[in-house]
């Protein structure tokens, strides 16, 4: 079976069109109403379809199917009045259709059309379907995109694909991979579902915190990759940060009020308000020092805040975590009005804090750079000797970084020179590099004068 | 649908015989084997005795090559085994989760493959 692309497909329907002379308005519109409904609905008709066919890749395959006829039926009859209901009884159509096909699973053929065989329109049905499961279905669908069985990268690019109906190709773009390779990666996590028999379900008891601990590290991760690309030239990459933020708001919704999951929202609305002042125009790193802070997004503080305190002052579903304290922390960073007038002692505490639910090497440098602004550059450098001991972070190019600050402040030259040649060394970030070789220049310069 | 859970550990880690820990984990793998036969979901399970017991054998170009040992050679080897009947992985991953050497030790859980008759 040949799988087009998405993007394929369309062009070939609109050449298609084209061709048969349709006004170019009608194509326009179809194209722009179908791409809505890709990003607003795919993830709710997708979930739909694998609760009841229990496949992922013909659920997809079918939903496919659906697209290009919405793309060949709305130019001409219209717009149905429920395109979402209108797509997910075509699809499941399309699925029996598959289903009939495919001789190798007769037995289940038969068990699936027996319960589903369309008798009539069920547009009515599918709308219904649409509006009362709905969202469980789409819960349960992300705990298994998410699900810590398959790989980390294969978490990230499923639950895009399958929640947030990015396209494979867009995906690709923001991770830099090649298509061919973020397919792959996609076709082995599918696989890999259907043969270990990963379940459609929202996990229950003692499975639930790690399940929902690792949903939620799936959607930072998206977060920091559009907030501070590991890869390539650009610097942020809006799109993942707000599809980030779309998801965690559905998560919120669907899971009622979790306190973990409002404190990765808080944190992730707290961060993009600096999205505008942590870029120049040209594209250059502005750290949080040199932000102008007039340009941070004040409804993304309020929105960000105001999650924050209600969670805080308790009343709400599940435990203190994480990102509840991350959160906090970026909220002291707000709550200043200059770099200088930082809450540095707070930051340290929570920092500290942290450390209890995330004890790894990148909370504790964090939370010695803290340090160092609260009570000195040498209470810093003390702080990071049991980092340099472990040695765990020998190629993390922030440590390197933060080490070469402590340094310069506390007057040793030479040794800040030699860790900030080490952080331009380790830095896969351009934007980043130069910010770093910057520095490394201003400070070499000033030995020689 | 069959997972074949592989219990791994190494010699050094969890309770040595003779302890009153030991019992204990022994106790434990005895109500394993009650809940998991008594929830219809136990096929078969047994204890591997020692790897420096194994000895592993490859066909190459017709011949035999015998060696001593397990086929890798690393610190955590496979001690025991339980081929369980679950609803999916997550069910397989909960009885996991139950096997007393989960705690010092590692536990495989991989699919067992249908082979259409």
């Amino acid at each position: 079976m040949v799988r087009l692309k998405f993007g394929q497909l369309w062009k070939s329907r609109l050449d298609d069109f084209l061709s048969r002379n349709i006004a170019m308005n009608d194509i326009a519109s179809a194209y722009i109403v179908v791409e809505n409904i890709i990003r607003k609905e795919w993830g709710r008709v997708l979930a739909t379809l694998i609760k009841q066919f229990q496949d992922f890749e013909l659920s997809e395959d079918a939903l496919q199917d659906a697209l290009l006829a919405a793309l060949s039926t709305w130019p001409k009859n219209g717009l149905p009045d429920s395109p979402a209901a209108w797509l997910l009884t075509t699809a499941k159509r399309k699925a029996i259709d598959r289903l009939r096909r495919a001789r190798t699973v007769r037995e289940k053929q038969g068990e699936v059309l027996s319960n589903m065989e369309p008798e009539h329109s069920f547009d009515e049905e599918a709308g219904e379907q649409l509006d009362t499961a709905i969202q469980d279905e789409r819960l349960m669908l992300i705990f298994t995109c998410c699900h810590p069985a398959l790989p980390e990268q294969a978490r990230i690019a499923l639950t895009l694909k399958s929640i947030t109906g990015m396209k494979t190709s867009e995906i690709a773009r923001a991770y830099l991979v090649s298509e061919e390779t973020m397919a792959q990666r996609i076709v082995r996590a599918k696989r890999k579902i259907k043969a270990a028999n990963i379940p459609y379900k929202v996990p229950e008891g003692d499975q639930l915190d790690e399940r929902l601990a690792s949903v939620l590290t799936v959607i930072y991760l998206i977060f920091n990759e559009g907030y501070s690309a590991t890869h390539g030239e650009d610097l942020i990459r809006r799109d993942l940060c707000n599809e980030a933020i779309r998801l965690t708001e559905l998560l919120l919704t669907l899971t009622g009020d979790e306190r973990e999951v409002r404190g990765l929202l808080a944190l992730l609305l707290l961060h993009s308000s600096r999205l505008q002042a942590r870029c120049s125009i040209n594209g250059k790193l502005i750290t949080l020092e040199q932000q102008d802070r007039t340009l941070w997004d004040r409804e993304l503080i309020k929105r960000g805040l105001s999650i924050l305190i209600t969670t805080l002052t308790g009343g709400k579903k599940g435990k203190m975590g994480a990102f509840q304290i991350q959160a906090a922390i970026s909220a002291a960073h707000t709550a200043a009005a200059t770099y200088e007038q930082t809450n540095w002692r707070e930051i340290s505490m929570l920092y500290e804090k942290l450390y209890k639910y995330q004890p790894t090497p990148v909370v504790m440098l964090n939370g010695a750079v803290a340090l160092s602004f609260a009570y000195g550059p040498n209470a810093g450098l003390a702080a990071i000797q049991q980092i340099e001991q472990e040695g765990d972070l020998r190629i993390y190019q922030p440590f390197y970084a933060a080490k070469a600050d402590m340094l310069r402040r506390a007057g040793r030259i030479k040794e800040a020179l030699t860790n900030y040649r080490k952080a331009v060394e380790l830095s896969g970030n351009k934007t980043e590099r130069d910010y770093l070789r910057k520095r490394l220049e201003q400070l070499a310069s000033k030995i020689e004068q | 649908m069959q997972y074949m859970l592989l219990i791994y550990s190494a010699d050094d880690a969890g309770p040595q015989p003779g302890t009153p820990e030991f019992g204990k984990m022994m106790q434990g793998y005895m109500e394993f084997n009650k809940d998991a036969t008594k929830a219809g979901t136990f096929v078969a399970g047994q204890p591997l005795q020692g790897a420096s017991t194994a000895t592993t054998l490859r066909l190459r170009n017709g011949r035999t090559e015998t060696t001593d040992g397990p086929f890798a050679e690393t610190k955590e080897t496979l001690g025991g085994y339980y081929l369980l009947n679950c609803d999916d992985l997550d069910d397989a991953l909960g009885w996991a989760a139950k096997i007393p050497t989960s705690e010092y030790g590692s536990i495989e859980v991989r699919p067992v493959m249908e082979i259409p008759t």
